[in-house]
């Protein structure tokens, strides 16, 4: 047996691992918490392979001084790649502890329930906290520890509590914006007014004479201040703001023709995937056109970081979804060695890909400088977090198709239009700071890039479809230089995809005269993408696109990466606007560790793509990022959350994958199907406002 | 703009006195001068509702609302819902159906549904969303949230309590 990736670059137990007197294990992991409850699902993996109580379980924070290092929280890869590593951990420490039992207890025949381990003859019990301190785990993990077998887990699969959510209904501070250390001061960005903006002047004594001010910050086109309290922070940053002026430059697109600027290159133009020759000729051919805007994280809190300076060295604390890359990255900004920086993990609002929250971090390492030895917190505006957090690209997608006589897919052609799908810290070999740039002398954030296959691609995720297609060309088409920073957002250029061969193929289910759901299933040979598809049908009683009156249905199915399934019924009612009204959704994501963990999941993804599709658009002019709060950018309310039924199908004897992404790209898709067949007319570009589909009615 | 003034309010069934700006936002005050985190910033502009608390029982941005309008007021903050260490029954009803991700819009949401309960017992499912609808929850949660609410409320009559009493 070898040891899990994970646990392979991190094999010392005790940065996983530790266990008190009093029986109490913590678990330390390198991923971090991101309002989905990751944490929760990893403790109960380490509880149900040490068997102690998952109440025992303390699971601490992702620190680059105390934890492993496991890259980025992202991708739904998660549960897949960290509870691999934690189990085994837990296995080799587990055996560690059974071998210290066996001296004390005379005897090798053990079992071990709730944190006590017991001879089976019933002649002797010890515990987990008594062998603490006879037990070294500063060892590295013996890769001949065995994991459990899936059936003998005890706790997987259960519907254990979360563990943060009391605190989170209390009101407790456990929030990064909560954290105030001793002598803290409070700091804040003054941004340039658009994207490209460079700073001409700015008067700092009208902020720096303001109470409470303790430093005003200016250094090229960055500007912030620091202050001793919060209140004395913003309205300092007001004066800065009223006190500064800026050149400004016309460097955006015209938000109305996306399509113009994603095609207008210079481009990198790469090949998917290619099957099959030209083969026989088709009895015809569709073509369609699909795009989505640019998108907001819009997380619910805005970017947060803190920042101390003793002396040389850097204390970070941050949301970052990759504590030892942020580390790096403002090592490399700063020109300091990373062993001087330590960052610790944060909770914040949820995130879903890459926000701000390293841009944060770094405005507070700058601030900080101007007050050596005190911690400074820096927050976002909710304009600045809508406006500079970094954008899920605009994406476009090309399909055209051959049908047979008998209404079978004979070909595929694709080409899809984006750019990168992100930059993280330390992306094209940059540290991708924001302020970095700004800063004097700084260097322009390259332009985003995709990650590579391996690691599910970029704007090609999601882009092969899963039916069976024997000839098929998809390409890529991916922007070098951009006007509009854009990086990870929660499935990358899946959900464009998705939503593009989905509606495609209803589109196609048409032309051959076919049921939507018959016609996927003629074209699906792989069973799991079968068992999902019938299952939401079935549960969403499934008879066709029609329901009568203005009501429509729509399906979607798709494969998210190379691990979960999902299809999704969708039920629109489209009178004077549209109205989402039922999301059926069946799920398999392999062996499921905490259920009702992946029950809201899916069911918040599911929410969140439809307000993607139904609304959200980042608006701008040429010059400037004119979506600024929650109603230039609004997202989907509680009157307007549709009924949403998520069937789960569990297949134990399947590795676990993730589930936080599955249900993006076949929402949208859905959606758009249910539209389609609620008012006879299709809206190819996202989102699908009232404004669209009037005007596809009048085409 | 003037200097700090003395305010006399209650907070979550206290008396209280602070010194603050006159222009100085609820939101700040209770957080960093009174300890109470439970309010959020979210937006700073009353708009989604992460900071809401009970202003004399109605839900109300406190990022929006400056010192000097709440003087004499009675003020609720999501920690004032609980009865001691008794959780009111519609911060029960979050953890039973597991209504939150990140929780970071919780505390509001919690706000809002408690002064919905206390005017309405019975809500509808549609009184509930609508009664919602100034909370923005970008998890995607508010299913559970609107079942929660629904829980405590039913959940309600048996043991007698009304949810809306503590507020
Ligand atoms: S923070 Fe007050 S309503 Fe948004
Ligand atoms: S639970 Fe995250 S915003 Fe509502």
């Amino acid at each position: 047996m070898t040891l899990p990736p994970h646990l392979a670059a991190n094999p010392r137990l005790s940065r996983w691992l530790h266990v008190t007197a009093d029986g109490t294990v913590t678990l330390r992991t390198g991923k971090v918490e991101l309002g989905q409850g990751i944490l929760t699902a990893l403790a109960l993996i380490a509880a149900d392979e040490l068997d102690v109580d998952p109440a025992s379980v303390r699971v601490v924070a992702a620190s680059t001084a105390l934890g492993p290092d496991e890259g980025p929280t992202a991708g739904s890869m998660s549960v897949a790649d960290s509870g691999s590593a934690v189990r085994h951990a837990a296995a080799a420490v587990r055996a560690l502890f059974l071998d210290a039992a066996a001296v004390r207890l005379g005897s090798d025949e053990l079992t071990v329930r709730d944190g006590v381990i017991s001879r089976t003859d019933g002649a002797g019990t010890t515990t987990y906290g008594e062998l603490a301190s006879h037990v070294d785990l500063d060892v590295d993990a013996d890769p001949a520890a065995t994991p459990k077998p899936a059936a003998e887990r005890r706790l997987t699969g259960s519907d254990l509590l979360r563990l943060d959510l009391p605190d989170k209904v209390a009101g407790r501070p456990r929030y990064l914006s909560d954290l105030e250390l001793p002598g803290q001061l409070w700091g804040r960005v003054v941004r340039p007014p658009s994207p490209a903006a460079t700073l001409r002047d700015a008067d700092v004594a009208g902020a720096q004479a303001l109470p409470g001010v303790v430093a005003v910050v200016r250094d090229g086109s960055f500007l912030g201040v620091v202050a001793d309290d919060e209140h004395a922070a913003d309205r300092a940053a007001d004066q800065l703001r009223r006190d500064a002026t800026w050149s400004e430059h016309e460097t955006l697109p015209d938000e109305d023709e996306l399509s113009g600027y994603l095609r207008a290159g210079p481009s990198t133009t790469f090949t998917i995937d290619e099957a099959g020759g030209p083969g026989e000729a088709p009895e015809r051919t569709v073509t369609a056109t699909y795009s989505r805007p640019f998108l907001a994280h819009a997380s619910i809190a805005p970017s947060c970081g803190l920042a101390r300076w003793d002396g040389d060295d850097l204390q970070v604390w941050s949301h970052s979804q990759n504590v030892f890359g942020l580390r790096a990255a403002i090592a490399q900004a700063l020109g300091i060695d990373a062993a001087r920086v330590q960052v610790e993990h944060v909770e914040s609002a949820g995130a879903y890909g890459h926000n701000g929250a390293d841009d944060a971090a770094f405005d507070a390492v700058l601030l900080a400088r101007a007050a050596p030895g005190r911690p400074v917190q820096v927050r976002w505006s909710r304009s600045d977090e809508l406006t500079w957090s970094p954008f899920g690209s605009a994406q476009v997608v090309d399909l055209t198709a051959g049908l047979d006589a008998g209404g079978r897919i004979v070909s595929w052609d694709c080409d899809i239009w984006s750019q990168g799908h992100t930059a993280r810290p330390g992306y094209a070999g940059a540290p991708g700071l924001l302020a970095a740039a700004h800063l004097s002398g700084g260097a322009p954030l390259p332009a985003p890039v995709d990650p590579p296959p391996e690691r599910g691609a970029g704007s090609a995720r999601g882009a092969v479809p899963t039916y069976d297609l024997p000839v098929r060309r998809i390409r890529g088409h991916r922007l070098e230089q951009v006007a509009l920073r854009t990086s990870s957002l929660r499935s990358l250029g899946a959900f464009t995809n998705v939503f593009a061969i989905e509606s495609f193929v209803d589109e196609l289910a048409a032309a051959a005269d076919a049921d939507p759901l018959d016609f996927r299933l003629a074209h699906l040979s792989d069973e799991r993408g079968r068992a999902v598809l019938s299952t939401a049908a079935e549960r969403a009683g499934w008879s066709g696109r029609e329901r009568g009156g203005d009501v429509g249905t729509g399906v979607a199915v798709a494969r998210y990466k190379k691990g979960g399934w999902c299809a999704v019924v969708a039920e629109v009612e489209a009178v004077s606007e549209v109205r989402l009204r039922r999301l059926v959704l069946a799920v398999e994501v392999g062996a499921v560790v905490h259920a009702d963990g992946v029950r809201n999941q899916v069911e918040g993804g599911a929410v969140q793509a439809a307000s993607w599709t139904l609304k959200e658009r980042v608006r701008f002019d040429r010059t400037r990022v004119t979506s600024v709060d929650w109603e230039t950018y609004p997202i989907l309310r509680f009157s307007e959350v549709p009924q949403v039924d998520v069937v789960l199908l569990d297949r134990p004897d399947l590795p676990s994958v993730g589930a936080g992404e599955v249900a993006q790209g076949p929402t949208a898709a859905a959606i758009g199907n249910a539209l389609a067949a609620a008012v006879g007319v299709r809206v190819r570009d996202l989102p699908l406002t009232p404004d669209r589909v009037l005007a596809a009615m009048d085409a | 703009m003037s200097g700090p003034t003395t305010y006399s309010l209650t907070v979550n069934g206290r008396a209280v006195e602070v010194q603050a700006d006159d222009d100085a936002p609820l939101l700040h005050v209770l957080r960093h001068d009174l300890g109470l985190a439970g309010p959020r910033f979210g937006c700073g502009v009353g708009l989604c509702g992460a900071c809401f608390v009970l202003l004399d029982g109605s839900p109300a941005p406190s990022c929006d609302t400056p010192m000097w309008s709440v003087i004499g007021k009675t003020v609720v903050t999501v920690e004032g819902l609980a009865d001691g260490d008794s959780l009111h029954p519609v911060q029960q009803a979050f953890l039973d159906e597991q209504a939150a991700q990140c929780g970071f819009c919780v505390s509001g949401v919690l706000v809002s549904a408690a002064a919905l309960l206390a005017a309405e017992p019975r809500p509808t499912e549609e009184q509930v969303a609508g009664s919602l609808d100034r909370n923005l929850c970008r998890c995607g949660v508010q299913r559970r949230m609107v079942a929660a609410v629904l829980r405590a409320a039913t959940g309600a009559g048996p043991d007698g309590h009304s949810p809306g009493d503590e507020s």
